[in-house]
């Protein structure tokens, strides 16, 4: 789950704007028609489990990794090559890796932080809540990033945080353990744990990676992963820090970008939302207007840069939209200036929250928004935000909402 | 032989369909059983014990002759009535939650 209320979830949704008829998938999947108004509500799949996050390949979207996890069985990794129709543990079959015993090693669910002294960093211990030092210890895969080139190669965020990266389609994982020596020994778990939940890629720079910890902060990388440092310039975190511009240990919850831009990047705080015109050097603090500046996620328009959108949450101690309006805001203008966006939601009464994962934009014109709450309902706009619509509305909370844009 | 009973998010996952039988080495115990049990379905690695240091993950829990094996050194031998089949080894998602 990607909240740090850590309510009890389960199931994902992936949502497919395809050719009418596209169906039998095997996630909790949504598909409709090119005019995002014909919905078919598919699943559940991996039913029980807790589905914290799935992708599709940007270069292969029959490509797609889901994150199964489990309080008793721990983690499962996932991997469709039909779009969805048919899913396997990657590594399990008998042409898969294999063993000295001759069978597959089955290590797609083996995430071994790498303390090895050719790669790897000393594996040494982080902050816990109550300021005392800790083991890192593997948890679960909160987000999952398909490479933008390569279908093979995918990236893992996980608790306690890391970074890994599968260059065999998710059989097995390697860490990039330069991130632990990004002041690890002063990361310390957000309510919802220790977790790595961003990563994003740039097609422009193929070796820059930016990731997102709760609660770290925000780390870039220009050598591929190799090496990493410290981008939370311009960060405040007045009554969560003894030292409020600290260099590591903000409680960032989402950041993102528009891929044409990427020098621009835009990020919810647990409170505060925040821009970066100089990748991530520096920050500013662009809430203007937002009825409240806490939340979760974080979108930009497909095809408008400077239209970001966010879901303005009452506190951090109350998770769910201020006056009980669920009331999603968007920015034409890349921030300080925001309007809400009501038509179709819930304007009494609605005590959800939408969690960070949980929102994404399509690939039509005009631009299509989606969201899901911890309340069970998705939304979609067809009109950049405009006005909404609920596509399904008594699920268990969504952790997850991912948009794939089909020819 | 020795027959194995799995919960059923684990059967969904390995697509078993009821018991499993096993014949592991000889003298069979709980790491035996285990051992055989993810040779012949790799899928199960580390949804019950721990890739490397194969130590039983905290929710399960490992049932037979009305008895709570779970505690017991993994190398230690199983009942009699298990190695011989009268009994299942029941490996079970611990009881949590509301």
């Amino acid at each position: 789950m990607k909240s740090e209320a850590a309510p009890s979830n389960k199931g994902a949704f992936h949502e497919h704007n395809s050719s009418p008829g596209w169906n039998k998938e095997r996630g909790v999947h949504l598909t409709a028609d090119g005019k995002q108004k014909r919905w078919k509500i598919d699943g559940p799949h991996f039913g029980g489990w807790e589905v914290y996050h799935l992708k599709g390949s940007p270069v292969d979207p029959d490509r797609i990794y889901a994150s199964q996890t489990s309080s008793w069985f721990g983690q499962v990794i996932q991997r469709s090559d039909d779009g969805g129709n048919t899913w396997n543990p990657p590594g399990t079959k008998p042409e898969d890796l294999m063993g000295p015993d001759g069978m597959p090693k089955a290590e797609s669910n083996m995430f071994l932080y790498d303390s090895s002294t050719e790669t790897g960093q000393p594996l040494t211990t982080h902050q816990h809540y109550d300021g005392s030092q800790r083991p890192w210890e593997f948890k679960r895969v909160w987000h999952l990033e398909p490479s933008l080139t390569d279908p093979d190669t995918v990236y893992a965020g996980v608790e306690d945080a890391a970074i890994f990266k599968s260059t065999d389609g998710g059989k097995s994982w390697n860490e990039l353990a330069g991130l632990r020596n990004a002041k690890g020994h002063l990361w310390q778990p957000g309510a919802g744990g220790m977790c790595l939940h961003t990563i994003l890629l740039n097609t422009g720079q193929p070796d820059r990676m930016f990731v997102a910890i709760s609660a770290a902060g925000s780390f870039r990388s220009d050598d591929a992963g190799q090496t990493w440092w410290p981008t939370n310039k311009g960060l405040l975190s007045k009554y969560e820090l003894p030292d409020p511009d600290a260099e590591v240990g903000h409680c960032v919850h989402c950041i993102t970008m528009h891929p044409s831009r990427p020098e621009v990047l835009f990020m919810q705080k647990h409170w505060d939302v925040l821009r970066s015109d100089n990748g991530g050097e520096s920050w500013q603090e662009i809430s203007g207007n937002l009825p409240s500046d806490f939340g979760f996620p974080i979108a930009v328009h497909a095809h408008e840069p400077n239209t970001v959108y966010v879901v303005p949450i009452k506190s951090d101690s109350e998770h769910y939209p201020p006056d009980g309006k669920l009331r999603v805001y968007r920015s034409t203008v890349g921030g300080h200036e925001w309007e809400a966006l009501t038509r179709g939601l819930p304007q009494q009464d609605c005590y959800v929250n939408v969690l960070r994962d949980a929102m994404a934009v399509d690939q039509l014109d005009p631009c299509g928004v989606y969201f899901g709450t911890t309340g069970g309902q998705v939304y979609g706009s067809a009109n950049s935000g405009d006005s909404w619509t609920p596509i399904v509305r008594d699920l268990p909370a969504v952790l997850s909402v991912e948009v794939q844009t089909l020819p | 032989m020795i027959r194995v009973v799995l919960p059923q998010h684990l059967r969904t996952l390995a697509r078993i369909d009821g018991e499993v039988t096993l014949d592991p080495v000889s003298p069979a115990t709980i790491d035996s059983v285990l051992d055989s049990l993810e040779v012949r379905y790799p899928t199960l690695r580390g949804t019950i014990r721990d890739h490397v240091t194969k130590r039983r993950r905290p929710f399960i829990r490992f049932f037979a002759c009305e008895q709570d094996l779970s505690h017991l050194s993994a190398d230690a031998p199983l009942p009699d009535t298990v190695v011989g089949g009268t009994e299942p080894l029941l490996i079970v998602g611990a009881m949590a939650g509301g």
